[in-house]
């Protein structure tokens, strides 16, 4: 190859302007790759409000309805629960929720429209796995002077019965409460909060 | 006779000469094998590098196999792996092997860095060696962790949710990101879609480019030895290192026999312990995942505990996912952390063996604890291996300078 004639600064500027185009191109390239990846429309339009019938709730007793794929619980608190909830204010490290997630009728003392009744998202604010419920007096209690309330089994947090997080556990903040409204005494309607009741 | 003994040699080496005038098919047997000199005195930890090829191998067969029948999808894919294991000829075997593989495959692989600790095998020239070695050690983990969702077992499921709500800890960017790695608001259909193309696609391929660069970068500096020494700098007349032999037929012929050791105990977990006690199937993976339910006890297979411990021991959510992420990358740093100008622990100080004794101590434990369910005790025995587990790479530009290493030989020793 005869290099005596070359002409640097235009074959310098030749193979930047081909590097810089030739990369635009690639990074614009890889946009519709990534965009591929997130929820589709189909994904986005699964999620619809659900109709929970409560009537059959025991006071003490916890059920587990799905909404948007998640575990949602429902626990009806009997009046020593409620109790309880409040002598753990001192114990739970997010007692008022400031720095938790819920609509703004549940950032109350138990996170609830209605007292009786906890609505709240099953999934641990960690690492996302379901805690377990388990009672006051149960053989499994987490800690000694259990109260009652939710023991993650992955990575050992725990939450009392309004689903607000224990100081000194790897969760950091309060269970996630869901929009939800009462249809009626006996309805709830998970994920839709609009003109409630 | 002779003359027809003699014209198929002749026939043979023509068409060899046909093809090297046309393809590197003789310069590049030599390279690699016939005139690639490997240090003479390797021992049983070199092994590993080969069965690692191996198991590649069996993985990539088995999988082929499996993707002929399995069904990536949530509402078939439990179904179509029972399918497999039941009714499919021979599907139990392909299967079995498969998931054997894997905890095969990181058991080859941490032996394989174990021998790196041994003998300083990442120092200087090796450092790039060392580095696409660990690049594919992070690949496999990936590997490991996307195909486990797809038998869609409780494991599969809780284990895909909490790893991928590790990334979802970072700030500001996490959630968009789990949200981008799901494409679903909950691991789901669309999760196991993707996770089953990475698995049997993306990943592959980038496991079998790297091993080609890794092997290419081996031959470039050539192989470390049990001694720590420099074959290269004792050459003979025709400039072949004293202390070398080539690898073929020496080598291949040492490793088929490590091959065959390995295929015994392979085999025999393949036909007589598959789900080895549940350390290489988990029991609760029997059940089809439950997105309402978290089994009460969750621990990802063996391979990933140490880290999970580490996860674990940290009161402090972001905090865990730095150390776990912390933990796994310290490994990349040691060619630069290491200042010993010996290699092989056998003429390091006591300072390198003592520290060494303690990381792999705290590793098994982590390990084990991982497997365990949550008490305050192995809570706090954690933190301990934590720490311990940490001040390995910490202090090591410290306990490594000051070490009262022996003097290192000018040839491997008989």
């Amino acid at each position: 190859m005869d290099n005596s004639n070359v002409d640097k600064g235009r074959r310098r500027f030749l193979t930047a302007a081909a590097t810089v185009v030739g990369g635009a191109g690639a990074a614009v390239g890889a946009v519709p790759f990534i965009a591929t990846m997130t929820p589709s429309e189909k994904t986005k339009a699964i999620g619809a409000p659900v109709e929970v019938d409560i009537s059959k709730l025991q006071p003490g007793e916890r059920m587990i309805e799905k909404w948007q794929g998640k575990p949602i619980w429902i626990l009806r608190r009997t009046p020593e629960m409620l109790e309880d909830i409040t002598s753990r204010d001192e114990a739970v490290s997010d007692p008022a929720s400031e720095a938790s997630s819920q609509p703004e009728y549940a950032k109350n003392e138990y996170r609830a429209r209605e007292d009786e009744y906890l609505v709240v998202i099953g999934i641990c604010t960690h690492l996302g796995c379901s805690p377990t419920f388990v009672l006051k007096d149960a053989d499994n209690s987490p800690v000694i002077d259990w109260k009652g309330g939710f023991f993650c089994p992955c990575h050992g947090s725990t939450f009392d019965l309004a689903g607000r997080v224990y100081k000194g556990v790897p969760a950091p903040t309060n269970l996630v409460i869901p929009p939800y409204k009462f249809l009626s005494a006996s309805r709830i309607l998970i994920g839709d909060d609009s003109e409630a009741v | 006779m002779a003359d027809i003994e003699k014209q198929v040699v002749d026939g043979l080496v023509s068409a060899r000469n046909w093809i090297d005038d046309r393809f590197p098919l003789t310069k590049n047997w030599n390279e690699h094998l016939a005139k690639y000199y490997a240090p003479k005195n390797f021992n049983f930890w070199y092994f590993f590098g080969s069965l690692a090829l191996l198991v590649l191998v069996i993985q990539i067969l088995t999988g082929i196999w499996l993707t002929m029948n399995y069904k990536p999808s949530a509402e078939e894919a439990f179904a179509s792996v029972e399918y497999i294991m039941r009714d499919v000829s021979w599907g139990w075997w392909i299967r079995y092997m498969h998931s054997a593989g894997a905890s095969a495959f990181f058991i080859v692989i941490y032996l394989h860095m174990f021998r790196a600790l041994l003998y300083g095998s990442y120092k200087k020239p090796r450092e790039l060696l060392w580095l696409t070695g660990m690049a594919l050690y992070f690949i496999l983990m990936a590997e490991a962790f996307f195909g486990y969702l797809l038998p869609w077992g409780q494991m599969s499921y809780w284990g895909a949710q909490v790893i991928i709500s590790l990334f979802g800890a970072l700030p500001i960017v996490g959630d968009e990101l789990a949200l981008w790695i799901r494409g679903d608001f909950v691991v789901s259909d669309v999760t196991l879609n993707r996770f089953f193309s990475f698995h049997v696609i993306a990943i592959p391929l980038l496991i079998c480019g790297l091993v080609g660069v890794h092997i290419l970068a081996l031959h470039e500096v050539g192989s470390n030895n049990p001694d720590g020494v420099d074959i290269k700098k004792k050459k003979n007349a025709e400039g072949i290192p004293l202390d070398g032999i080539p690898f073929h037929p020496y080598y291949t012929v040492k490793d088929i026999v490590g091959v065959i050791v390995f295929l015994i105990l392979f085999f025999a977990v393949v036909f007589f312990a598959p789900e080895l006690g549940g350390y290489f199937l988990e029991h609760a993976n029997f059940i089809p995942a439950n997105p309402l339910q978290t089994p009460e006890h969750i621990a990802p297979l063996w391979f990933f505990t140490p880290f999970y411990a580490i996860l674990r021991a940290v009161p402090d959510q972001l905090g865990g996912v730095i150390a776990m992420g912390a933990s796994t990358m310290a490994f990349v740093f040691l060619p630069w952390l290491d200042r010993s100008p010996v290699k092989s622990i056998r003429y390091r100080g006591w300072n390198y063996r003592f520290a060494l004794i303690a990381f792999i101590t705290s590793f098994l434990v982590l390990g084990w604890l991982g497997l365990q369910a949550v008490t305050p005790l192995y809570t706090w025995m954690a933190r301990f291996f934590t720490a311990v587990y940490f001040l390995f790479f910490l202090l090591m530009p410290f306990y490594t300078a000051i070490d009262n290493d022996k003097a290192v030989p000018d040839r491997v020793k008989d």
